[in-house]
């Protein structure tokens, strides 16, 4: 109750933010998320801004009038050279920044924990599985139970919940789609996940942000979401293609390489999510973060 | 018997390196051949490159400093004018291996070789004269800091044109940094440069942290000493908590590279998540460390220019050191991304906000410092308020950033570059632009010019929003940091802009070295005969400008904070002693010069894996180390005749002056306090 109350206030302070910052047009992807988490991440952005307005706005006030009012050359203004304390003032400068911090820190351990990337999106939709794997410098998307992959695509219906199992074939990199919200690395022989859902359908830009060597800035890949039916004859077309992602093939794609064309593979090796993972886990500490990572999600 | 360096290490066939090159070569040329012409050699070698005067090395630090951010913001500018040019079809005229390098140098110069070196110069030169003291408390082992953070910087030059620099970003994340990604030797010369200047600056920590905690002048009991001295203080216990990890983390990779261990690597054991903690665990309070000493420079800079006493002392002297505690806490918000469970990255983003209430007191403290002052606005103050005005943005973008959840979709992007740029060139760099300004004629003898001054700060001021808010709005439009190429036609503009921003700061530091040039010409109108140019509080303006080798002909007595202004208000300022005494004082010595060498060519034998002579040169260190130690002719007494006939001459300079001049003391009409 207090909690959506508090979001209520929330979202009318970021009202004023958003009026500020909305020369924006469709460009500034953050601010025109396609998706619940990207659009709870946004108010967050803006509340938190117009909540700290209420410490900036003074001081930008203060330091220009104190600096031109007590200037040298005013000689009608008050000079107190030797006055350096006020109880009141030292109770109000720090009682003032206090209290904010206590209200953002209140905000975000709610909403770290309400956003957390490993908590899946509750939707009607059962939601769609993907195995993403990051590699020089390209993305291996795997649908586990469509039992299909591809590289440098990712496609699934809107307002499905998409739950990510994400590692890495290479250095640690970052998987991110800016218009549907939270970034997660991947990282090799660890497993991280995310768990987003576009609420429109369109074709969103997905990347690695994480520098990852020479071939970085090209690593990027089109995240589309259709309709259902759509889907649905995307995976047939992809399994009529008849190329099968085995070991042989793998090993072809884990050759560094750039601007990779978009590859579809109509049958995948089972399992090749984790025999990527378990490659690198080898010695005790290995394991045991493979296995951390490897724990259920939060609830 | 080279190891791996062979002829074709050098990159002739990169015509942008070579002109760098040549014209890094052109530059020591010039400079040496002038010292040569001048017949100056012996004057620098006995008078400055074997100097142990804290005056002298804190002017050489900055030199550096200075030298290493026009290298630095060379590098600044050619990746801002890649990114204006790099875009759909056009490539820039970077390739992505020579772009990352110079991301990476950038990084690392502008942390490691001009803010370190930046501040610890000012450290040099102000802090043993805050305290009345008249050295720090380890002369030899000052001089050995910083020759070995100056071949440090050198170790980095050199990769321009022999090998190549680092391409796994300042940071120098592994498995990236691993040799199985970069077998090259850039990281080996990003490693060894920060290690050897990593040894230089935990050595200065060591050494101011005694000096101010054991060479006070009497009376002067903590809660009295100078706000500046303060936060070189908590930077000195930041320097020697902090920079150990980084020494022991550096270390690790370097087993990793060289004899092929896995702390790091994929696989094996190895885990990358350790590094980026304690990689951060230093990095966080680096931060602390560049920027504390900068709070400082303005504290004095506010209370000198406003005629007042510094507001709420107490406070500041509390909230310096809860920042110090709290810079600790707070590693894990530089990677909210990797996939810590919410209670973690939830308690980490709390204490990060926590860190905002003492810095925001500092804030409210400086402005009451003006309130009922009567505030000269000169360069020093533009800084001041120039900082104050923008380092809230940042601060506010910092608490952003602080939110988990908000920095999942801002981490990693140019919102996040904007940020930390927003933080350290008004937090650090115009703090150490405005000690730069106030120190000068205390270590020079006279003033540096205001008009030139001003405009200085006018293109880093305005350079700075027109470079930096763009970056902003890009992290809102979704541009990760550190692309050699985009396609994305809405961020073209914005990356113009911000290219723009980087030439009207180009502008700012032409004018700063017309400033110099200017003041020097014109020293003897700016001269500053009687040591206290600003009438000001603390005990440096007390003594001559330049101050004598020895500071004070007889150490003073401290009676309150602003010392040298209740000495003045008392009418004592300027009083002689009744007799002199002989002073005991270091000698100059080559040894910190030859350590400083010896570990040159260590650092530059280890990256190119030249045993033998990584063998001699250390080898050699020892033995000077031996050499120095078992020494007994390290000091000497200045008889009290040779003080008396110094003072005699600052006090004729001292009576030509009218009294008005010399003694602006005590006459201000006292309001009441609010």
């Amino acid at each position: 109750m207090i909690r959506r109350k508090a979001n209520n206030i929330l979202r009318l302070l970021s009202l004023g933010a958003v009026a500020v910052l909305s020369g924006c047009s469709s460009n500034m992807v953050l601010l025109d998320p396609k998706g619940p988490v990207g659009a709870h991440e946004k108010t967050l952005i803006l509340a938190s801004i117009a909540i700290m307005m209420v410490v900036a706005i003074p001081v930008f006030v203060m330091t220009f009038y104190f600096a031109w009012k007590y200037r040298a050359s005013n000689k009608n203004a008050t000079y107190a050279p030797k006055w350096s304390h006020s109880n009141k003032i030292e109770f109000v400068v720090w009682t003032v920044p206090t209290v904010i911090v206590a209200v953002l820190g209140y905000l975000v351990w709610t909403d770290t924990h309400d956003l957390s990337p490993y908590k899946p999106l509750v939707s009607a939709h059962k939601p769609i599985n993907v195995e993403a794997i990051a590699m020089d410098w390209k993305w291996l998307f795997i649908y586990p139970d469509q039992h299909i992959a591809t590289v440098n695509q990712l496609e699934f219906p809107a307002n499905v919940p998409v739950n990510f199992r994400i590692t890495s074939d290479t250095v640690m990199t970052s998987f991110f789609i800016p218009r549907l919200g939270s970034q997660i690395y991947a990282m090799a022989g660890m497993q991280t996940r995310d768990s987003l859902l576009a609420t429109e359908p369109g074709t969103y830009v997905g990347r690695n942000c994480q520098f990852s060597g020479r071939g970085f800035s090209n690593m990027q890949f089109n995240a589309i979401a259709t309709s259902p039916q759509q889907f649905k004859n995307w995976v047939e077309k992809i399994k009529q293609s008849g190329s099968n992602l085995g070991m042989a093939k793998l090993k072809e794609l884990e050759k560094p390489s750039r601007v990779n064309p978009v590859t579809y593979y109509s049958s995948v090796r089972p399992h090749l999510f984790d025999y990527i993972i378990h490659k690198y886990v080898g010695g005790g500490t290995a394991t045991m973060t493979a296995n951390a990572a490897q724990k259920k999600p939060h609830a | 018997m080279l190891g791996k360096l062979t002829l074709s290490a050098i990159p002739y066939d990169n015509p942008i390196i070579m002109g760098a090159v040549a014209f890094s070569i052109l530059v020591a040329a010039v400079v040496l051949g002038s010292i040569t012409y001048y017949g100056k050699w012996g004057y620098l070698w006995k008078e400055w490159l074997t100097s142990v005067d804290h005056k002298k090395i804190g002017v050489m630090y900055i030199i550096l400093a200075l030298v290493m951010l026009l290298r630095g913001f060379a590098d600044a500018i050619m990746m801002r004018a890649q990114q204006a040019f790099s875009f759909g079809a056009s490539h820039g005229y970077l390739p992505a291996h020579h772009f990352d390098q110079i991301f990476t140098a950038h990084g690392t110069i502008m942390i490691f070789f001009m803010a370190m070196p930046f501040l610890v110069g000012l450290m040099n030169i102000a802090v043993p004269l805050q305290i009345g003291a008249r050295d720090v408390a380890f002369p030899f082992m000052n001089s050995v800091s910083l020759w070995l953070t100056v071949v440090s910087a050198m170790l980095v030059m050199v990769s321009l044109g022999v090998g190549e620099f680092s391409q796994a970003g300042w940071t120098g994340y592994p498995p990236l940094s691993e040799l199985h990604f970069s077998p090259g030797t850039g990281v080996d010369y990003w490693i060894w440069s920060i290690q050897i200047s990593g040894i230089g600056t935990l050595l200065t920590g060591i050494n101011f942290l005694i000096t101010i905690l054991r060479m006070r002048a009497p009376g002067m009991t903590l809660m009295k000493m100078p706000v500046f001295t303060w936060t070189a203080l908590c930077t000195s216990i930041l320097i020697i908590l902090a920079f150990p990890a980084l020494t022991a983390t550096l270390a690790m990779l370097t087993l990793d590279r060289y004899l092929g261990m896995h702390f790091f690597t994929n696989g094996l054991g190895g885990n990358m998540m350790m590094y980026t903690n304690l990689l951060w665990v230093w990095g966080h309070p680096e931060v602390y460390i560049l920027i504390l000493p900068a709070f400082g420079v303005f504290s004095e800079v506010v209370a000198t220019f406003s005629g007042k006493r510094l507001f709420g002392y107490t406070s500041m002297v509390y909230a310096t050191m809860a920042i110090a505690f709290l810079s600790f806490t707070v590693w894990l918000h530089h990677f909210f991304t990797m996939g810590a469970g919410p209670n973690v990255n939830a308690f980490f983003g709390i204490t990060t906000m926590i860190i905002a209430v003492p810095t925001g007191v500092k804030i409210f403290n400086w402005l009451f410092t003006m309130y009922r002052g009567r505030v000269q606005l000169n360069s020093a103050m533009y800084y001041t308020l120039g900082f104050i005005v923008t380092f809230v943005i940042g601060g506010i973008t910092g608490i952003v950033l602080a939110i988990p959840p908000a920095d999942f979709v801002l981490h990693n992007s140019l919102f996040l570059v904007a940020h930390f740029h927003n933080m350290l060139i008004p937090g650090a760099l115009f703090g150490y632009f405005a000690g730069y300004t106030y120190w000068f004629p205390k270590a020079f003898g006279f003033r540096l010019n205001e008009k030139w001054g001003k405009r200085g700060f006018w293109g880093w001021m305005i350079g700075f929003y027109v470079a930096f808010m763009p970056l902003y709005v890009l992290g809102f439009m979704g541009m990760p940091r550190r692309m050699v190429h985009y396609n994305n036609p809405a961020w073209h503009p914005y990356l113009q802009v911000a290219a723009i921003g980087a030439v009207i700061v180009l502008l700012g530091i032409v004018c700063q070295i017309i400033q110099l040039v200017v003041s020097i010409k014109e020293r003897a109108e700016t001269r500053d005969v009687t040591g206290d140019p600003w009438n000001g509080r603390t005990l440096e303006w007390s003594t001559s400008s330049p101050a004598p080798f020895y500071n004070f002909a007889q150490v003073p007595v401290i009676h309150d904070l602003d010392a040298f202004t209740d000495m003045k208000e008392k009418g004592i300022a300027y009083e002689r002693p009744k007799e002199y005494h002989d002073i005991h004082m270091p000698k100059n010595t080559a040894v910190g010069f030859v350590i400083g060498m010896l570990a040159f060519v260590f650092g530059f034998a280890m990256i190119w894996h030249i045993w033998w002579m990584a063998g001699a040169s250390a080898l050699g260190m020892v033995i000077s180390v031996i050499v120095r130690a078992t020494s007994e002719d390290v000091d000497y007494y200045v008889p009290a005749a040779e003080v008396e006939r110094i003072e005699n001459q600052r006090h004729s300079q001292l009576g030509s002056l009218s009294t008005v001049d010399v003694g602006d003391q005590g006459d201000w009409e006292v309001a009441a306090p609010a």
